[in-house]
């Protein structure tokens, strides 16, 4: 079975992230970038897969400017066989992408495919889900553990009273949550053997989206500066403050 | 908690910027060395050093290593570090292709030596040991014992240690009494005791092949009578796999300052099979090889170290509020101002980062020397660039060593009295950073050796290759609108290098104490002008950077404002040096012995 895997360049989780000085985003210029934590989780996923045999090919694919082949050159010293990147220099929105992955989805017939969750860059968590819908799979979001059976994956999800496992038949798509594996490190040789692997480079035009953005962004602003808190003397106090002040109890 | 992230960006200006490594896609392995490779060897490298090694640094430092019965154990974690070391293959970064490793050159070895430096020295200790050996044999041995070593050498399945220290001699190998029978099979029985052997023995690795100086019998005295042999802890068996143990033993681990992760071992050898590496008699000159790339490597660590104290002095001196700036409120929403507001923890700061950051540039410069001196393809170009390593070499370790100290004692004055406790993490540098001025030759010993061997070396010819790019590059840039006051500063100081080299060349012939009294203070100049002309060729790749609008501006004139502050604040050093080494051997020998 091919899996194809989405991977997305963001800032380093490490980075404290910087509104620009004119609020039309966040400051990129000579920031460290990495690939998003959730598609390195889903990566890893995929090399386990192939590792244990389930998988035979793994894709990993990914979108913007030229930049993002470096992402995608992570993807490949993990463990993935070989790339694809979508060139483009604009504002990608998750329907732009979730319609470009499924063109390529349609071309290379994974019978998997995983993605992160959502990115840490604007937590859009939208993406696999509109994918799903626009190639009418099932999908199983928010993944902690997933098995593949004869014809059908079984994902077991992270909701909120617990966990949830749904069976999918194949092909269908995965998004992965937090604890569904540790991502390795890259080894040496395949850092190397990486530079070799293949990336295939593709345009929004060539693959017949349209990716003007459907959103506008406004303004981007910091939130506002935590206040200092006080020290309440009782319980009592601090539900008469939960009530009044805060209005979050009634 | 300490904080540590390793200097990537540093490192690929060094490379790709700097030394421009892209000149030599000529020279073999040197083609691979592509920006894009080189970040996310040194991305991953970054990874690994911080997450894996840098945890473990304070533990190891506080638990140390055990012995019981002769068996070693290092601190907790260092073996499942080790395994993940191997796992992914870091040890072979340098090691030859045949064997299984990767071939890069140094220059691409060496940000990943600092980067386990910084991170966790006394774990770098064990694969930094073994790649000593491994280097040693590569250049000395048979194929056969190649052959049977190198590949498990180059996956750190088995590591390596170097044995030449005995209790009664370190600096004087000429000394040693470890004695070597040869047996009928062409083998030999090793008997004697060796100290202060670094990894020695410990339980990460399947087998260790220690690399052992001693004296065959009815071979000469002295220097010229030592050979090199193989002493594998566990003897082979036909197939190659770790057999029989041989009789190789520790008998202790040293109790010491720092370092403490790394174990320090008493290594007894009772008879034990060793195999000669390469000439009989010239054992010497096989570890001598191996040396140059030692002693960089100990360098290294005084620039490691001071960068991981560097970090967290800066880090401290942005949060520690205290008192106010001289010329009134600089923070006025925070109930005193942070202490970076002052002029002398500026200065301190300002030390340490010219330090790392030209001193990184002068170990980067010589490891691309060390590089063509071992794979260019001109031998005219490999004979220049080992002058250059050799003459460079002492100075490195020396200098390197000595300011690194220096440099993180400012990171603990930066602390006041918290750097004196253990839990910033501060005291540890200090501690884990004094052996490299002693280790691999100590400071004294590195500048009676550029004094007393390199310089009169080839009539003077080695200094040529430092000197006279020096020159060249005064004189093309001294009229440089922008460049030229930082030159007149380097040349000013150059011409105090040069006085003094001629002097310690006239006086020195006459008597030999006059060059011996002034060798440490002119290795300090020599190390100071080596380090402002890196800072100076920093400056103009920085200075046309900016010209050509590169997005990185920022961390362009954050150089600029290191090499002025070098030129200004700590190469005119070189000024009482030269007084100094003028003063001659007069005050020193003036006392009687027993007066001490």
């Amino acid at each position: 079975m091919k899996v194809l895997v989405a991977v997305k360049r963001v800032v380093d989780a490490n980075v404290k992230v910087r509104v620009k000085a004119d609020k039309t985003g966040v400051e990129l210029a000579n920031i460290k970038m990495a690939m998003n934590p959730f598609c390195e989780i889903a990566v890893e996923e995929a090399v386990r897969l192939k590792e244990k045999g389930k998988a035979t090919e793994i894709v990993a694919v990914s979108m913007g400017p030229q930049s993002c082949q470096e992402t995608i050159r992570t993807a490949l010293a993990m463990g993935a066989d070989r790339g694809v990147h979508v060139k483009t220099d604009a504002e990608l929105q998750p329907l732009a992408v979730a319609k470009m992955l499924k063109a390529i989805v349609e071309a290379e017939k994974p019978g998997l495919v995983i993605l992160g969750k959502q990115a840490i860059d604007n937590d859009c968590n939208q993406t696999g889900q509109m994918l799903a819908g626009l190639l009418g799979w099932p999908q199983g979001t928010f993944a902690s553990k997933i098995d593949i059976g004869d014809g059908k994956i079984d994902v077991t999800r992270e909701i909120d009273g617990g966990l949830e496992t749904v069976s999918l038949k194949a092909p269908a798509l995965v998004t992965t949550d937090l604890r569904l594996n540790e991502p390795r490190y890259a080894s040496l040789p395949n850092i190397m053997k990486a530079k070799k692997k293949p990336i295939e480079e593709k345009t929004p035009e060539a693959l017949g989206v349209d990716v003007t953005p459907r959103l506008k962004t406004l303004k981007v602003e910091e939130p506002p500066k935590r206040k200092g808190g006080v020290k309440v003397a009782s319980i009592q106090e601090l539900v008469d403050k939960l009530k009044a002040e805060a209005g979050v109890i009634q | 908690m300490p904080i540590y992230q390793a200097p990537v960006r540093d490192m690929r200006y060094l490379l790709h910027d700097f030394l421009e490594v892209g000149r030599y896609s000529n020279v073999p392995g040197f083609a691979d060395v592509t920006p894009d490779l080189t970040d996310a060897i040194f991305e991953e490298a970054a990874k690994f050093s911080q997450e894996v090694c840098f945890p473990l640094n304070q533990s190891g430092d506080e638990e140390g290593c055990h012995w019981e019965k002769g068996k070693v154990t290092p601190p907790k974690g260092f073996k499942e570090a080790y395994d993940a070391f191997k796992a992914g293959g870091w040890n072979g970064l340098t090691c030859e292709t045949e064997h299984g490793g990767q071939g890069l050159p140094n220059i691409v070895g060496l940000p990943f030596m600092e980067m386990m430096i910084s991170s966790n020295i006394s774990f770098a200790t064990y694969p930094g040991l073994s790649r000593g050996a491994y280097e040693a044999i590569k250049r000395n041995a048979s194929k056969e014992l190649k052959d049977r070593y190198l590949p498990k050498m180059a996956t750190g399945e088995w590591s390596g240690t170097m044995n030449l220290t005995e209790p009664h001699c370190g600096t004087d190998l000429g000394l040693i009494r470890t004695k070597a029978e040869p047996q009928p099979d062409g083998s030999y029985k090793i008997t004697g005791t060796k100290i202060f052997i670094s990894a020695g023995e410990h339980d990460m690795a399947e087998n260790i092949v220690h690399l052992v100086l001693a004296r065959v019998t009815g071979a000469p005295e002295g220097i010229r009578g030592i050979s090199l042999f193989i002493v594998p802890k566990f003897m082979l068996k036909p197939d190659g796999s770790p057999g029989e143990r041989n009789g190789v033993t520790c008998g202790s681990i040293e109790k010491k300052m720092g370092l403490k992760g790394s174990a320090t071992c008493v290594m007894n050898y009772d008879s034990a099979t060793g195999y000669l590496v390469g000439d009989l008699h010239k054992g010497m000159r096989a570890m001598f090889v191996m040396m140059n790339e030692a002693r960089i490597g100990v360098g290294m660590q005084g620039v490691g170290l001071s960068e991981l104290a560097y970090q967290n002095a800066a880090n401290y001196a942005k949060e520690r509020i205290q008192g106010r700036s001289l010329t009134g409120t600089k923070y006025p929403d925070k109930a005193a101002d942070p202490i970076i507001v002052h002029p002398d923890v500026r200065k301190m700061l300002l030390t340490m980062r010219a330090f790392n950051e030209g001193a990184r540039a002068l170990a980067m410069w010589t490891a691309l020397h060390a590089d063509l001196a071992d794979r260019h393809p001109d031998e005219s170009v490999r004979r220049d660039a080992e002058d250059l390593l050799a003459l460079m070499t002492p100075i490195i370790k020396a200098y390197l060593t000595d300011m690194g100290y220096e440099s993180i004692n400012w990171g603990v004055q930066c602390y006041g009295g918290h750097g004196y406790i253990k839990e910033h993490g501060m005291e540890q540098i200090i501690r884990d950073a004094r052996i490299t001025q002693l280790y691999e030759g100590t400071s004294g010993i590195q500048a009676l050796d550029l004094v007393g061997r390199k310089l009169p070396q080839h009539m003077g010819r080695l200094l040529r290759q430092f000197f006279h790019p020096v020159d060249q590059f005064i004189h093309e840039h001294v009229d440089d609108a922008k460049l030229g006051p930082l030159v007149m500063q380097l040349a000013k100081s150059f011409a105090r290098l040069q006085q003094a080299t001629a002097w310690l060349a006239e006086q020195g012939l006459k008597d030999p104490m006059q060059a011996g009294s002034g060798a440490s203070d002119y290795l300090k100049l020599f190390g100071l002008v080596a380090v402002g002309y890196m800072w100076l060729r920093m400056a103009k790749v920085s200075l046309a950077k900016l010209a050509e609008g590169d997005g990185d501006k920022a961390f362009h004139q954050n150089k600029l404002h290191l090499a002025r502050f070098f030129m200004e604040k700590m190469l005119p050093d070189t000024s009482s040096l030269l007084s100094k080494i003028m003063a001659g051997a007069e005050p020193l020998m003036a006392m009687d012995d027993a007066a001490f």
